[in-house]
């Protein structure tokens, strides 16, 4: 890749890295910026990361998965996103895949997750 | 029209104000050298002629050396003429200004840019044309799934009509687009970063206007 560009990848390289670690498995709790109007609030998104997509660019997203009364949300965050305030890991998960689509369609027992210690 | 040379190193994406993913092309553009103004009264219209990047001096004609003698600066790889050029900052340009990418954008702005699109070599009217094909594989259809169909009549008119799209060279050919934003300039650097794609190879030639 051309050096000039990287100079324009710098910012959201080092953006990046400001956040904690985290891969499919874990419990993350998002924070979220959301302006309404003229308003900026922070919206908390927490559930499971299923997969981290296109690693190391500034399209990087991932996704998190979570039951909200019953119904399954599954949400897709640019990692590189100014949106995105902070991510908090709560809980390491012990995963063999690095894309967990096995969560979909279960629930409760089924859809446990062990925790790496 | 005011405007600049310039060179497309590649692509890559930022993140906009309302936080959207943008997909943009990185530019080196300029700084570019006034080789000659055009005005009214010896030319019959007003321009300015641009010249940017290095040309050996082996390679360059005589005509040429004495061109780019009369603006005092050495010879260029291209020469590109904006009619009725304007630039905002100042009143006019003289001949052998230098002028570099952030006298004439300011981020925000919307551009144009031309360059030659990638060549593709001989290519169906698929491909060439957008059409549709036949449309079917299966229900007996054999070989003909990207083939053009009819191109005309056969007892009237009993020709083939001028300008037929077929098949044939796709690709090199001089593209236009409009209304690219500009998302950031370094003026440093001689780089602008315009939202969106830019027609031909990385390295190719681009001509950025206002």
């Amino acid at each position: 890749m051309s050096e000039l560009i990287k100079l324009i990848e710098e910012e959201y390289k080092e953006r990046r890295g400001s956040f904690p670690t985290f891969g499919p498995g874990d419990t993350v709790n998002i924070h979220v910026k959301i302006i309404e109007g003229t308003k900026e609030r922070i919206q908390q998104f927490q559930g499971t990361v299923m997969q981290r997509k296109n690693p190391n660019t500034n399209g990087e997203t991932f996704t998190v998965r979570k039951i909200s009364s019953g119904i399954a949300v599954e949400r897709i965050f640019p990692l590189s996103s100014p949106n995105i305030d902070k991510i908090e890991v709560l809980r390491k998960g012990k995963v063999r895949r690095a894309r967990l689509y096995y969560l979909r369609g279960r629930k409760g027992k089924a859809a446990r997750i062990k925790e790496k210690l | 029209m005011s405007g600049i040379i310039g060179k497309k190193i590649g692509m890559t994406s930022v993140f906009s104000a309302d936080g959207r993913n943008v997909a943009c092309t990185l530019i080196e553009a300029g700084p570019c050298v006034v080789t000659q103004v055009k005005n009214e009264e010896t030319d019959g219209y007003t321009a300015v002629q641009l010249g940017y990047g290095e040309r050996k001096d082996k390679r360059t004609t005589k005509a040429l050396k004495g061109h780019f003698a009369k603006a005092k600066t050495t010879p260029k790889q291209q020469i590109v003429e904006f009619r009725d050029f304007r630039v905002e900052f100042e009143g006019g340009v003289e001949l052998g200004q230098t002028l570099s990418v952030a006298d004439i954008f300011q981020e925000e702005d919307f551009v144009d840019v031309i360059a030659n699109s990638k060549g593709k070599g001989f290519q169906g009217v698929v491909k060439r044309h957008n059409f549709g094909g036949v449309g079917q594989a299966t229900h007996g259809q054999h070989n003909r799934l990207r083939a053009p169909g009819s191109i005309g009549g056969a007892s009237y008119p009993a020709r083939v009509f001028k300008g037929m799209r077929m098949a044939g060279r796709t690709g090199n050919d001089r593209v236009k687009v409009t209304n690219l934003q500009v998302m950031k300039i370094i003026p440093e650097k001689n780089l602008i970063l315009v939202s969106g794609s830019v027609p031909g190879p990385k390295n190719g030639t681009v001509i950025l206007e206002k």
